[in-house]
């Protein structure tokens, strides 16, 4: 059970077996990286450019990212809008439910630092990183749909520059 | 018995190869489940009671007699739509239509299915 952790371990052992680890490890994060789907997840305004992104002008589907209304078949959850102190701990669940590998995108001024108008808020998070590991941060309020679009393909590299031994941890 | 044959191979071919993709998904994956994780999904929320809900089955009848009504808009909005070229002859049969299933309805109320006992 769970062969592809150990992978690496064994091929090691085995003369020229680092190539298999390696094309395996390129295939598959190659697959993983265009077909991030991710969460219908919005807060604020954030959201209503995340939207945009999906619809047809920007057509995120392009990239392979479809959203998905379960965190169980999410890979990526795109943190679009302010996360009050009330969401937090439901973003928290969120981010559990989904199932390994999992990525954040912090979207927006308010999930990258608590925003530009909220920042002395006492009801507001300052920073989703305070809640769940962000991969991504996309500056903004909101950022436009290109912007969101060059953090999905800065995620995207991100994916594919991973190590199959990042997965024993 | 030879083409019977055929379809036993079928089956087994097919049961077979379901479980070998699931086996061998099993075998490879990492899984990594725990509390938080295994908990069922309510849009974020935490599950509140059994997902086991039961409905009074007298909601069965209601809906069965709901679907008179149903069918009638069904009908009734195309037929509405093309009134102006149909004439005398649709609306007599549309008159017809409506009294038949006006029918039933009286029938359940007839019977007291209406009626929430």
């Amino acid at each position: 059970m769970g062969i592809i952790k150990k992978l690496p371990v064994y091929a090691e052992k085995v003369p020229g077996g680092g190539i298999v680890t390696t094309s395996i490890e390129k295939v598959l994060h190659y697959g993983q990286a265009c077909s991030v789907w991710y969460l219908l997840f919005g807060t604020a305004c954030c959201a209503i450019e995340l939207m945009c992104t999906g619809a047809a002008r920007y057509d995120f589907d392009r990239l392979g990212m479809i959203f998905r209304a379960t965190p169980r078949q999410s890979d990526l959850i795109i943190v679009a809008g302010t996360i009050t102190k009330k969401m937090a701990p439901r973003l928290r669940r969120l981010y559990d439910q989904m199932a390994e590998p999992r990525y954040v995108i912090a979207m927006g001024g308010c999930t990258v630092s608590g925003g530009p108008f909220y920042y002395d808020s006492y009801a507001v998070e300052k920073g989703v990183d305070h809640i769940i590991p962000v991969d991504v941060y996309i500056p903004g309020c909101p950022p436009r749909p290109e912007s969101l679009l060059e953090g999905c393909l800065n995620l995207q590299k991100k994916i594919k520059q991973q190590k199959l031994s990042d997965w024993q941890k | 018995m030879t083409e019977y044959l055929a379809v036993l191979i079928f089956v087994f071919a097919g049961v077979g190869i379901v479980l070998f993709t699931f086996f061998m998904s099993r075998l490879i994956r990492p899984s990594n489940p725990y509390p938080d994780k295994t908990i069922n999904y309510e849009c974020a929320e935490l599950p509140q009671g059994s997902s086991w809900i039961q409905f009074n089955n007298r909601f069965y009848i209601f809906a069965l007699i709901f679907v008179i009504f149903d069918v009638e808009a069904v009908f009734l909005f195309p037929w509405a739509v093309a009134f102006g070229q149909l004439g005398l002859y649709a609306l007599v049969e549309m008159v017809v239509f409506i009294v038949i299933l006006f029918f039933g309805i009286f029938y359940a109320w007839r019977k007291g299915a209406l009626k929430w006992v």
